[in-house]
Order: C-alpha cells, then structure tokens, then sequence
C-alpha cells in the first residue's frame, strides 16, 4: 500500500524485547526486597508491552483518533484496578 | 445512474482502513477481557492468606524460552508485511509460515509444561486459587494464540490464490496487529503471573 512511513528499525526493537526480558528473569534470581522486585517488573513489562504496540503494532504511524479510540478505554483498567484494591489493600497497611 | 456515483467509496473510517479499525476495536475488547482476567488475578493473589513463590512451582526458564519463541513470531510477522510492502511474495510466504511455526511451538511446550504440572506436578484446576488463575490466564491465552496460529495458515493459503499484492495486502497487515497482540498479552501474562 502506501510507503509514506518509513518502517522502524524492526531488528532493533527485537533486541531490546530480548534483552529487557532477560534482565526481567535476572530480576528475579536477584532476591532483592519484593516491592522493588515488583516495581522493577511491572516497568519492565509495561515498556516491552509498549514497544511492541508502538513499533511492531505502527501505532505510532496511525492517525491520532486511532490512537486515543485504542489507549483511552485502557484507562478502564486502571479504573477497575483500583476499584478492586479496597477490598484487599487493608492487608498491607 | 447519478445516485450510484453518490454512495461514497472510500473504505476509510477515521482516515484508516476499515478492517483495520474493526481489528483494533476487536483487540480493545479483548485488552480488557485479559486486563479483567489480570485484575482478578492480582485482586486474589492480594486478598489471599498465603500464595506459592511461582518460581518455585512453575518452570521459569522453560518459560522465559517460550516467550523468546513468540518474541521472535513477532519479529518474523513484521518482516512479513515488510517483504509484502516490497513486493516480495515469496519471502512474505516465508516469514508468514515462520509466524505460524512459532506459534505452534509455543503451544507444544505450553502443552508439555500443562502435562507436566497437571501430572508430576500435581496441580489441577480445582486445586486453590493459585491453580485457578494460572490455569485460566494461561489456557485462555493458549487459544488466543491456537486462533492465531489457524488465522495465519489461513492469510498464508489465501496467498497461495494470489490475493495479495504490493498495492493490496490489508489482510495481512490485520493478521499481524492480532499476531503482536497476543505477544503483548503474554509478555503481560509471563511477568504477572510467572515472575512477580
């Protein structure tokens, strides 16, 4: 179809994929305090899940109604995150 | 014959392709099932008296492999509709096949790990809260990507008829934003429930 985009450096992106999932399993076997650990895991898998919405999805060559008709109803899920949290949060305070 | 010329043409809907807007309307949806599912899970996990260490139950490094399988299944997607864009038939044959392959292996170790903690192991479904959720999230991302792997042979064979060409290769672009999905909820699923 149309070859106005230039395409991302696909390789590169599978390099870092590859490498952040391994310094996710080093986390791991580090046996650090948990809330880091968690911390550390969560980013970490936050930004390979971005990487691949925004490189391998083109995301970031689509037009930005696209873009907030995806990423908006994923706020939902944070809504329903911390819906449920009151319900089991007393445990930890 | 005036009226005929009326009826507007263009397969767009918000400047994009239209199947493509229903793929990603489709994935939405399917985000915030597995992001229920993963709310759930951790809403359970939190909630709960005590929870197994995962490390120590389930077969991290076995595991870690699986999701460098799919990783590289996205990487081969992408080159697919890379060699499409250039006109490259065949290699988009090739890479499409790979894609597949790759799901498929992913599903034979998956299938492996199951028979081994539901044997050896000992875990079933009904065992605790634990069993429940892993089961679930996994299991139901294993058909998502048992769809996937038939979806793929399917864009594949249609290939094989001629449909695609460099000016029209839509469907292969669609097949691949489902392909990337599933990749990007089990790099979710891997750290929930497999790390953390």
């Amino acid at each position: 179809m149309e070859l106005t985009h230039e395409e991302p450096n696909y390789m590169k992106i599978f390099w870092w994929l590859l490498a952040l999932t391994i310094v996710e399993v080093g986390v791991v076997y580090l046996h650090m305090p948990k809330i880091f650990m968690a911390a550390a895991l969560i980013i970490l898998a936050l930004t390979k899940a971005f990487l691949v919405a925004w490189y391998f999805m083109h995301l970031r060559n689509e037009k930005v109604v696209l873009v907030a008709m995806v990423g908006l109803p994923m706020l939902l899920l944070i809504d329903l995150f911390f819906g449920l949290m009151p319900d089991v949060a007393h445990r930890f305070f | 014959m005036d009226h005929v010329a009326t009826i507007d043409p263009s397969p767009d809907f918000i400047g994009t392709a239209r199947g493509k807007v229903g793929m990603w309307l489709f994935l939405i949806s399917d985000a915030l099932t597995f992001g229920a599912l993963l709310c759930a899970y951790g809403a359970l996990r939190m909630g709960a008296s005590d929870w197994p260490v995962p490390a120590q139950v389930l077969d991290v490094p076995l595991t870690a492999f699986n999701t460098f399988i799919l990783i590289c299944s996205s990487l081969t997607m992408v080159k697919a509709l890379s060699a499409i864009r250039h006109g490259d038939l065949k290699g988009m044959q090739k890479f499409l096949l790979l894609t597949a392959l790759g799901g498929a292996i992913f599903l034979s170790i998956q299938a492996y790990e199951y028979h081994h903690l539901l044997g050896e192991g000992g875990l079933s479904l009904r065992n605790n809260l634990f069993c429940a959720t892993f089961f679930s999230l996994t299991s139901f991302h294993g058909m998502h990507v048992l769809g996937g792997v038939i979806y793929l042979l399917i864009i594949f064979w249609r290939s094989t008829k001629g449909e695609f060409t460099i000016q029209n290769h839509h469907r292969v672009e669609i097949v691949g934003l489902y392909w990337h999905f599933v990749d990007l909820v089990w790099i979710l699923v891997f750290t929930f429930v497999y790390l953390l």
